[in-house]
């Protein structure tokens, strides 16, 4: 029963930087994917979850490393992998019945062949009726469904999910995700193996038998997870809160001792969290019921917030020392409490404080702007440092945290127009 | 919203890469190879003499048939060249960074001055003369049609949503079924709007290419174009009208049932679907799809065509992996060699035409006259400007208007300067006015529209949430144009003023110089140039004008025009 549908081993995966080196995006994957099992890849947006799924379907090579399908190289777009996206990607053109036909078309298939099974897939993904239909006259959720068909249609060994449900409300996906479940828990789906990946604690839990957690920057799989609750799984089962629970500390386990500790520096990558997200969350964590301290799941829950959101912000108010995240929970420091008692002006005065003393590039940047007669830089200045470090867009977006970050502090000013920093707000 | 997007606006941040030095080159040496070659061919066209047309209007159907027909081969083969100019561009790094710079400095040259040339070439090229002829006005039309298509396609494919790209390749579309079934659909929308354009934009050339004379050689090719030349030649006013009404009868009849149709058929292509958009609708199209002797008629050929999507031989689905192209790198460097010595070969031939006869001076008097359109062209545009863009703004906030003024804008755009001649002479003549300030207005007559439909376009798109907001402000006046109107159309505005001034130095070479019988008149100028040049048949000041005023636009869209659209792009899109 245990045939090795996908082995891969010693997988590292390089972007080229503007300077001409290399960003390390994924760094010593190991991962074996057996038959009948759903393997759930958790990680924050940018752990390169969905460059590993992409290296798996062959739509690009890995640096290094090897991906074996069937104890073969993966050296392109191999048959028997089928991709659900998270945008569902259906042609626009294209009917129902002809996006699913499309990868059969492809396949070379006699025409009475394609359009049996088409419209089996069809068929079994609840579709009936919606054949003539152009995707733009479809809901969300039935144009995913019809990502579904599109995949299943090929009758592929390994069915890969990028996030598949992410685009859709709460209702129509836990709908989507039911089905999907019950389909595979019957035998009915033609595949062997799945990928799913997702950012989604709950979901991985709700539909995966292993759980692989993805660290940032580079994306290395810290922990693995196995979830053996007999489906179907109810969310509100203990165990379940558990390992939910379990997730979230993993997660969060290594933030302190490694972030935080390893001292951030000016070529830190920034989370972009504006001050009106770090006030909202340090009101709400000050007063009832929390006095100070939140379980992060059930923060999450209660803010409506999915772990992707939280965890940015929750990483943010540790870097401003306003909290401390340790073990799946956040607490308040005494800046933090101090914070949410005071009026506006004062709490960006206590911002600017805590800007200045704890984020390195916030006072890298205003040093420049004092040591200068005219206190005056050009952004280039600081984005050509940050992108010696980190990816152009990172360092975009580092910039523009420190940016918004000291803007609400009044610590600089900046002219978007000009590119310019300044001392000088405008009078 | 889909506007016609100017080829000189995209690119790179310098001002002038390399590669478009080599562009430049190759170009000049083509130019000097088509001049070099026609002139040695000239002699034997002196035999040819044919029959003028008559200025009968009954002959009026079978020329506007002969001209539109013209133009649907110029189409045919304009698309075939979007098809592959612009598919190798877009997929070949290589290929790309040679092939843009190309297109950008091939659609700045002024080919109305080339025609001559290329009549020559081509009715030397040609067994039979007279399909020579039709040869050379079928390349005139080509070069008005083919470069803004083939630029709309190459954006297009470059602009393919990754997540499709990744599906037609995880599904293992093989590139011939991804081109048919995912590029061209993609790209199918704005590649009909840049049609309809090239369509509008060609009559002028009909005009030209029909009726040309080299040196003392007169070709006629039966057509309304030339039907308007003799008209002029006969001061015959009401032949010129019948030509016009011709003409707008045949503008009406394509767009009823071959362009409507296909930006009907098109809507489906579409990527994003504006929410409260009404999708255009085509009786014609409405019949054929209801029809149902259509559909069986062309069932078959839609089977076939699905059929020759497929791949030839079944994927051999045992096959686990299919390996990746191994990278040609012996190949790459024998194209780059071959690039660089064609370049050279250009370089020499350049060198050599030009220090045979033309001298230091003529370079300087061309750059001079070249100033003098210079100044017509940013006069003319800036009155267009300040009459079009409030015009525009006004027909733009008021749908209804804009349903009504945008057609009207096209069919205007298509409407050739030559066609206002006995008027703008004849009152030149009357007036005794001087004809270098008075015939420049003939130079913008049919491309200061592309500045009205842009930003009626432009201004269609500001979201009733902002005119809501300055309403709800009380924002009105001179305040409501400088914060709201202006800005939101800049962006459309400067897509419009580029090809309206393109389009402008281009009107130059027949605006300068007009005639209303035996009466000439002339402006200093470098169209004038060109044009003197032209009845002179000295092809090697034509070939030095052309590059003059290829030169003069290459700049000012570089250093004027693309920083311009750069900014507006980024300050002000709305989206």
């Amino acid at each position: 029963m245990s045939t090795a549908l996908l082995d891969i081993h010693g997988l590292r995966h390089t972007f080229p930087k503007a300077d001409g080196g290399d960003l390390l995006v994924l760094d010593g994957i190991e991962l074996e994917v057996t038959q009948g099992q759903i393997v759930g890849l958790l990680g924050r947006t940018g752990s390169g979850k969905s460059t590993l799924l992409r290296l798996i379907a062959g739509l690009a090579q890995p640096s290094d490393g090897s991906v074996t399908y069937l104890g073969q190289p993966v050296l392109g777009p191999a048959p028997g992998i089928a991709m659900v996206f998270q945008g569902f990607a259906l042609f626009p053109w294209l009917t129902v019945l002809e996006n699913v036909q499309l990868g059969l078309e492809a396949l070379g298939l006699p025409e009475a062949e394609i359009r049996k099974r088409a419209l089996a897939a069809i068929d079994l993904i609840g579709l009936d009726g919606y054949e003539s239909a152009y995707p733009r006259e479809l809901s969300g959720g039935m144009r995913q469904r019809v990502g579904f068909a599109r995949a299943l249609v090929v009758h592929p060994n390994i069915l890969l999910m990028d996030e598949p449900f992410s685009a859709l409300d709460v209702l129509t996906a836990e709908t989507l995700r039911t089905d999907f479940l019950d389909l595979w828990g019957d035998g009915k789906l033609p595949i062997k193996g799945v990928i799913l990946v997702t950012h989604n604690i709950e979901e991985a839990v709700l539909m995966c038998d292993r759980i692989l957690l993805f660290s940032n920057n580079p994306g290395r799989i810290i922990r693995e997870i196995g979830v053996d609750l007999p489906q179907p799984r109810n969310r509100l089962d203990p165990r379940f809160r558990d390992l939910v629970e379990k997730i979230y500390v993993a997660m969060t386990a290594r933030t302190p001792a490694a972030q935080v500790e390893r001292q951030i520096t000016i070529n830190t990558v920034l989370p972009r969290v504006s001050a009106n997200l770090f006030s909202g969350l340090i009101e709400t964590l000050a007063a009832e019921p929390y006095h100070g301290k939140a379980d992060l799941p059930v923060l999450a829950d209660e803010l409506h917030m999915e772990a992707d959101e939280l965890f940015p912000v929750a990483e943010a108010m540790q870097m401003f020392h306003f909290a401390e995240v340790e073990g799946g929970d956040i607490k308040l420091t005494d800046t933090g409490k101090q914070f949410a008692e005071l009026g506006t002006d004062d709490r960006k005065k206590l911002f600017q404080k805590q800007l200045l003393a704890y984020i390195p590039l916030a006072t890298h940047v205003r040093r420049v702007l004092q040591e200068r007669a005219n206190h005056a830089a050009p952004k280039s200045r600081f984005l050509d440092e940050l992108e010696d470090h980190m990816s152009t867009e990172d360092a975009e977006h580092t910039l523009r945290a420190v940016i918004a970050w000291g803007r609400y502090a009044e610590a600089f000013a900046y002219d978007d127009d000009a590119g310019l920093f300044s001392l000088e707000n405008p009078t | 919203m889909r506007v016609f997007v100017p080829i000189s606006v995209g690119g790179w941040a310098r001002l002038f890469s390399r590669w478009d030095i080599l562009a430049i080159l190759l170009i000049l040496g083509l130019l000097v190879f088509l001049g070099e070659a026609s002139r040695h061919l000239f002699e034997p066209l002196a035999e040819l003499q044919r029959t003028p047309p008559s200025l009968d209007p009954a002959n009026l159907p079978e020329y506007a048939a002969r001209t539109t027909l013209r133009m649907l081969v110029a189409m045919a083969l304009s698309l075939i060249f979007t098809f592959t100019y612009a598919t190798l561009a877009a997929k070949n790094k290589q290929a790309e960074r040679l092939l843009v710079p190309l297109l950008d400095i091939l659609q700045s040259v002024p080919i109305l001055g080339f025609i001559s040339v290329t009549v020559v070439f081509f009715m030397a090229l040609a067994p039979g003369r007279v399909l020579g002829a039709e040869f050379a006005a079928i390349f005139a039309i080509f070069t008005s049609q083919a470069w803004n298509m083939a630029f709309s396609f190459y954006q297009s494919l470059r602009t393919v949503p990754t997540e499709l790209v990744e599906a037609s390749r995880n599904f293992r579309l093989t590139p011939w079924m991804a081109f048919w079934r995912v590029d061209v659909p993609f790209a199918m929308p704005q590649l009909i709007w840049n049609m309809m354009m090239s369509m509008s934009g060609s009559w002028f050339f009909v005009v030209a290419s029909e009726a040309i004379s080299v040196g003392n050689t007169t070709v006629t090719l039966p057509g309304v174009g030339s039907y308007i030349a003799l008209a002029i030649e006969q001061q015959n006013l009401r032949a010129v009208g019948w030509a016009i009404g011709t003409m707008l009868v045949v503008i009406l009849v394509y767009d009823q049932i071959l362009f409507r149709p296909l930006v009907a058929w098109a809507d489906r292509f579409r990527y994003e679907q504006e929410p409260g958009a009404a999708a255009p609708r085509s009786w014609v199209l409405d019949i054929l799809r209801r029809s149902r002797i259509v559909e069986r008629v062309t069932r078959p050929f839609a089977v076939l065509w699905r059929r020759l999507l497929l791949p030839r031989h079944p994927d051999n689905v045992e096959a686990i992996t299919r390996a990746p192209r191994p990278r040609h790198g012996w190949i790459t460097f024998q194209l780059g060699l071959m690039v660089f010595a064609l370049t050279a070969f250009a370089l020499w031939q350049t060198l050599r035409f030009f220090t045979e006869s033309i001298t230091l001076a003529d370079l300087g008097t061309a750059l001079l006259l070249g100033l003098a359109t210079l100044l017509r062209v940013i006069v003319l545009i800036a009155f267009a400007s300040i009459i079009w863009v409030p015009a525009g703004v006004w027909v733009g906030s008021r749908p209804h208007a804009a349903v009504v003024v945008q057609p009207i804008a096209q069919f205007l755009a298509a409407f050739p300067a030559n066609v206002l001649f006995p008027i703008a002479v004849s009152a030149i003549v009357a007036w005794k006015l001087d004809p270098n300030v008075w015939l420049s207005p003939l130079m913008i007559l049919g491309t200061q529209w592309y500045i009205l439909f842009n930003v009626i376009a432009g201004a269609a798109a500001i979201p009733a949430e902002l005119r809501a907001a300055g309403a709800n402000f009380r924002v009105r006046g001179w305040l409501w144009w400088r914060r709201i109107a202006l800005p939101a159309v800049l962006p459309y505005y400067v897509t419009g003023a580029i090809t309206a001034s393109g389009g402008s130095w281009n009107a130059s070479i027949v605006a300068e110089v007009a005639s209303w019988g035996d009466k000439h008149l002339e402006a200093k100028g470098l169209g004038a140039y060109i044009a003197r040049q032209t009845d002179a048949g000295d092809f090697h000041r034509i070939v030095l004008g052309i590059a003059v005023m290829s030169l003069y636009v290459v700049v000012i869209n570089r250093v004027f025009w693309r920083p311009l659209y750069r900014y507006a792009e980024r300050k002000f899109r709305l989206d």
